[in-house]
């Protein structure tokens, strides 16, 4: 068995001292989902950051980051699939045209930005893996590798760190499979080199440096969700009128601003996604 | 000259956030850098207060008692420092709002109930009400041991997921009680 590839050892990564480059996209498609407002700045999207694999702070990911890049990288797709496998990170992105999406991203925290992400819609992904009807939920992984990632020396979470969707979610056309932002690869702090975002969820189901895709029957264990049920909902969709246990979610301040503004349901994407949720109470179903 | 050096001092956080706000530089998220640093300030600046009387009797050196109102009263300046910032930047003095914070969210109600506790404190910190009080101005001032665990317990209430920090000065705010307890001194000062 070719144990490197599947070893830990074979997610190599470059260490360097000075910044790494970022390889440029060019030829984007431009998105009709994509909004007008105005861009949250580069540098603030990316040195507030929530990734506790590399620390509580939100500076810690850009701090121990920024100087990392992947250069290997696989994602192994399991479970109730045709497919399943080992897929290096050119198979998984080889047949598909990179499109600009400019979106909100609403932290649980009441912070959000506005970013041109740059990517692919996962539906299209995920079709390629041939899912079978037992395909209910869709189960993400991050990397787990303490060496690349410091703050998993600490339990502050349980280790790696797990997402999920329902089927019907992660087939939206809004849910994007991210390789990019700002027109660039993405810098290893906000999820390199392939992460999701999902747009009308809290920024914590957007999970970050996906190794895992698994096809499963039933509602996958989230992190966040296992490490405080109350506060940290499956669901997790964006919505002013349910508030954390600990703070109200009915408004936001975007990055760089001193002002606050009203949150909107599903961060402004009801008209996208609004009918997957048809007849749930989403105050039981946060 | 300590007491100097320590006014000032204990005036540089102050300046320092000032100077970030002057400079924009204060990072992506401008409002919470300045209640986060105003807040971890008071708090500090609490305990460090609260350190003296134990560094005090442990070292037999006294003078450090001298700078314990100035200290308290530094604090009590942080605090509302960090009030401020919530109740007008945060909140934009939108009283719907603080009111359901204060009633419905367990570390805001604890730091609020703290802040009303240190105002007596503050206010009766001059040599004319120390006399005209008498003994009932020491019997106040027993409640900055309240204060303190509120800062603490505001603190943990507060974060996400990582206790560390906080739990760091829950810590040392339980072995500045310890240190107030006599068989627990005579015992250190002994060895």
């Amino acid at each position: 068995m070719a144990g490197g590839l599947l070893l830990p050892s074979f997610f190599g990564h470059q260490k360097a001292e000075a910044s790494v480059t970022l390889e440029s996209y060019p030829n984007l498609k431009a998105s009709h989902f994509s909004t007008d407002e105005k861009i949250t700045t580069y540098d603030n999207a990316t040195s507030y950051c929530n990734f506790y694999e590399f620390g509580t702070g939100k500076s810690d990911p850009s701090q121990y980051a920024s100087k990392v890049k992947p250069k290997k990288w696989a994602v192994t797709v399991a479970g109730a699939c045709d497919k399943p496998g080992q897929y290096t990170l050119e198979d998984i992105l080889k047949p598909h045209a990179l499109e600009e999406r400019i979106y909100r991203l609403r932290c649980v925290e009441t912070w959000s930005m506005v970013v041109p992400w740059v990517g692919f819609p996962l539906v299209d992904l995920l079709k390629r893996f041939q899912p079978n009807s037992r395909a209910k939920y869709v189960r993400f992984e991050t990397l787990h590798d303490p060496d690349l990632m410091p703050g998993q020396n600490r339990n502050t979470l349980d280790w790696p760190y797990v997402e999920g969707l329902h089927i019907d979610e992660a087939t939206n056309p809004l849910a994007l499979v991210t390789i990019g932002m700002y027109g660039k690869e993405l810098p290893m702090q906000n999820g390199a080199p392939i992460r999701l975002v999902i747009p009308w969820k809290y920024g914590f189901k957007s999970i970050k440096s996906i190794v895992k895709i698994e096809f499963v029957e039933k509602q996958p264990k989230t992190s966040w969700n296992l490490s405080a049920p109350r506060e940290y909902g499956f669901y997790a969709n964006v919505n002013p009128t349910v508030s954390h246990p600990r703070w109200s979610q009915s408004k936001e301040r975007r990055l760089g601003a001193w002002g606050k503004q009203k949150t909107l349901p599903f961060n402004g994407y009801a008209d996208q996604v609004a009918h997957l949720y048809k007849g749930m109470d989403l105050k039981k179903y946060f | 000259m300590l007491k100097v050096a320590i006014f000032l001092l204990s005036l540089t956080p102050a300046g320092w956030l000032a100077w970030l706000t002057l400079n924009d530089q204060l990072g992506a998220n401008p409002v919470e850098m300045l209640t986060h640093q105003s807040g971890l300030w008071a708090l500090r600046l609490l305990l460090i207060t609260l350190a003296i009387t134990p560094l005090c009797t442990l070292s037999g050196w006294h003078a450090p008692r001298r700078l314990r109102r100035m200290l308290g009263l530094y604090a009590f300046f942080y605090a509302l420092l960090h009030l401020l910032i919530y109740l007008i930047l945060d909140r934009g003095l939108y009283f719907a709002d603080i009111w359901e914070d204060i009633i419905e969210r367990p570390y805001i109600t604890v730091g609020f109930a703290t802040f009303l506790l240190l105002l007596p404190l503050a206010i009766t910190s001059n040599n004319y009400m120390m006399k005209r009080m008498g003994r009932a101005w020491k019997t106040l001032h027993q409640l900055v041991y309240l204060c303190g665990l509120g800062g603490v317990l505001h603190y943990m209430w507060l974060v996400k997921a990582d206790l560390l920090n906080p739990g760091g000065y829950l810590f040392i705010f339980l072995l500045l009680m310890l240190l107030r307890f006599k068989p627990f001194t005579t015992l250190i000062r002994r060895r």
